[in-house]
């Protein structure tokens, strides 16, 4: 309990200046909004000072901040400069970000595991070198490579799967996007659940429980592969908000309303408050997603609790 | 010793010398383009050819400028190798000071270390990059690079300080203490060559991914522009048009995917050589 007390108070400087890191970049883009809202007409001093002052514009930075922090923890994540809320531009983009992300987790978890297995087991072999060389090769290909031969082949030539936007819904619109999107993360997930089983298989106690006579599948699952797993989840963890802030490719690829596209889309328009809205809240996800695996990690392993305590 | 036992090893692996192969090749490439193109990079581009395929006199065919494409594609090679290898060095370098630092004194230094580590460690890659790079809209390779390294030093520094923390509590360093050694000295003659080679490694399968992360923010439109020439910025135009006309997605993709690759190999068989547990 104490360590998780730990972990969760160095969480909150970690996020402090992470968001205070973006939202000085974000809005140190030059330019002047209120400005660039007005397109050529002339706009009245009065006006501008009103402006400026309403989105806190003429304050320092580091109050800005505070007044916007404040406002995120209430679930006020402030309004674009046209108006609009930033929340509501985003609810329905979450959603499909969220899906995708989780379809590609959930392959990456399955697939990976069940690769990385099937390879550690039998070290040397003929599956152990396809997953080995193919991982390898799906780790080099870019990301927006696979992603456009995926929808050219699977999609349009095959017909397999639909080739771009969400009309077919979950899981049939997610399916193509989230393979692309998780095949770099369960090349690592299968690598890493291979090197891990294969050095567990080797050691002490898998050899001790093989001597006491206990089966194959009962040696490999209870004892093995358990431990094996220790890093697997880590990296898994880790992942989910790698998936979530990595989405901006595939979202491309596939045309998905998702918020990595409505991301993209305002840093070019230089929309500060919808950048700065949603990459702290990525933060949140991926800072939340590395404690829940600290976490996890004491659960696990036990020797791992006591070190730490 | 150690290096001489992995060279031994090296030396039969046929992926080794594959990689190794293919990577002197791209770094020919890179530092002089001119041996292996005939023409400059967008020179005697012809408008009238423009997506034109493969054929005589023209190999990879022409692209969206009407540029003869093995000419464009030869000369995209330079920005990659030059961004992944400046930026894996110089994330190195930062990684085996902080790192060791970290390590080896502990305490403050360390928490401060660590703790900005774990920001850095928190920035979306691709949006973090984004960001800064629209910030500063005239960038070239050197930007590019410095905002990479900016992303990517921290899994390295955490790699070096974990190292540091398990071997400055060997014998031999408090032996070396013992007999009146400076801090500096226990840092860099004792420690740091026996605990740097896993780093090398993970350096190494760096450079790929750097490579891969270039070609992605030049793909966005937000990395290098024209008239520079890199892969990415090649696959950037190719994605509108290359389900008619393969050949401009097909190549920079080839040339690409075999650097990466060939990083990526070599990094794991040298960690292999240098492993004996795995042999």
């Amino acid at each position: 309990m104490r360590y998780a007390a730990r972990r969760l108070a160095q969480a909150v400087p970690v996020f402090v200046v992470t968001t205070f890191l973006i939202y000085t970049m974000v809005f140190a883009l030059p330019g002047d909004p209120m400005l660039a809202l007005a397109g050529d007409k002339p706009v009245p001093e009065q006006v501008l000072a009103v402006m400026r002052q309403r989105y806190h514009l003429d304050e320092p930075l580091l109050v800005q901040y505070g007044h916007y922090m404040l406002g995120v923890f209430r679930g006020d994540l402030g309004e674009t400069f046209t108006g609009q809320p930033v929340s509501e531009l985003l609810q329905d983009r979450w959603a499909v970000t969220a899906q995708l992300a989780l379809t590609a987790w959930v392959f990456e978890l399955v697939v990976g595991i069940g690769l990385g297995v099937l390879a550690g087991l039998r070290r040397g072999g003929a599956a152990d070198t396809a997953v080995l060389a193919g991982t390898t090769f799906v780790i080099a290909v870019p990301v927006f490579v696979v992603g456009y031969t995926a929808q050219i082949v699977l999609g349009l030539n095959l017909g397999l799967f639909p080739t771009a936007g969400t009309d077919d819904g979950w899981p049939g619109s997610y399916l193509l996007p989230g393979m692309v999107l998780g095949s770099f993360g369960l090349a690592y997930v299968a690598r890493l659940t291979r090197t891990s089983l294969v050095e567990n298989l080797r050691a002490d106690y898998v050899r001790t429980a093989t001597a006491k006579g206990m089966v194959r599948r009962r040696v490999v699952g209870l004892h093995a592969l358990r431990n094996s797993l220790i890093p697997v989840v880590t990296y898994l963890g880790v992942d989910f908000g790698n998936l979530m802030a990595g989405a901006v490719v595939t979202e491309g690829i596939f045309n998905l309303p998702g918020i990595g596209q409505q991301v993209f889309q305002s840093i070019q328009l230089q929309e500060g408050p919808v950048v700065v809205g949603v990459v702290t809240l990525l933060v949140m996800v991926f800072i939340a997603a590395n404690l829940a695996v600290d976490l996890l990690y004491g659960v696990l392993d036990p020797r791992i609790r006591r070190a730490r305590a | 010793m150690l290096a001489r036992d992995a060279w031994l090893e090296l030396r039969g692996r046929a992926v080794f010398w594959l990689s190794a192969t293919v990577l002197l090749v791209a770094s020919a490439m890179a530092a002089f383009p001119g041996l292996f193109a005939a023409l400059g990079p967008n020179e005697r581009c012809d408008l009238r050819m423009s997506k034109r395929g493969p054929q005589a006199g023209a190999l990879f065919g022409y692209d969206l400028q009407g540029c003869d494409y093995w000419s464009q594609v030869v000369h995209g090679t330079r920005a990659s190798v030059v961004v992944g290898v400046a930026v894996t060095v110089f994330a190195l370098l930062i990684a085996i000071v902080l790192g060791l630092v970290a390590g080896f004194y502990g305490g403050l230094a360390d928490a401060l270390i660590s703790r900005t580590t774990d920001v850095f460690f928190g920035v979306p890659f691709v949006l973090g990059a984004t960001v800064v790079l629209v910030a500063f809209p005239d960038h070239g390779m050197w930007a590019m690079t410095l905002v990479l390294v900016l992303l990517g030093w921290t899994t390295m520094t955490r790699l070096m300080r974990g190292q540091v923390i398990a071997i400055k509590h060997m014998d031999y360093v408090a032996a070396a203490r013992m007999l009146g050694a400076s801090d500096r000295r226990l840092m860099v003659r004792h420690i740091l060559p026996n605990a740097v080679a896993p780093v090398f490694v993970v350096a190494m399968l760096n450079v790929g991914n750097v490579i891969a992360g270039e070609a992605t923010l030049d793909y966005l439109g937000v990395g290098l522009q024209y008239p520079d020439v890199s892969w990415g910025l090649q696959l950037n135009t190719a994605q509108t048009f290359f389900a008619e006309h393969p050949h401009l997605l097909v190549f920079p993709a080839l040339f690409l995917t075999a650097t990466v690759l060939s990083f990526l190999m070599l990094g794991d068989v040298v960690r292999d050589a240098l492993d004996p547990r795995l042999r």
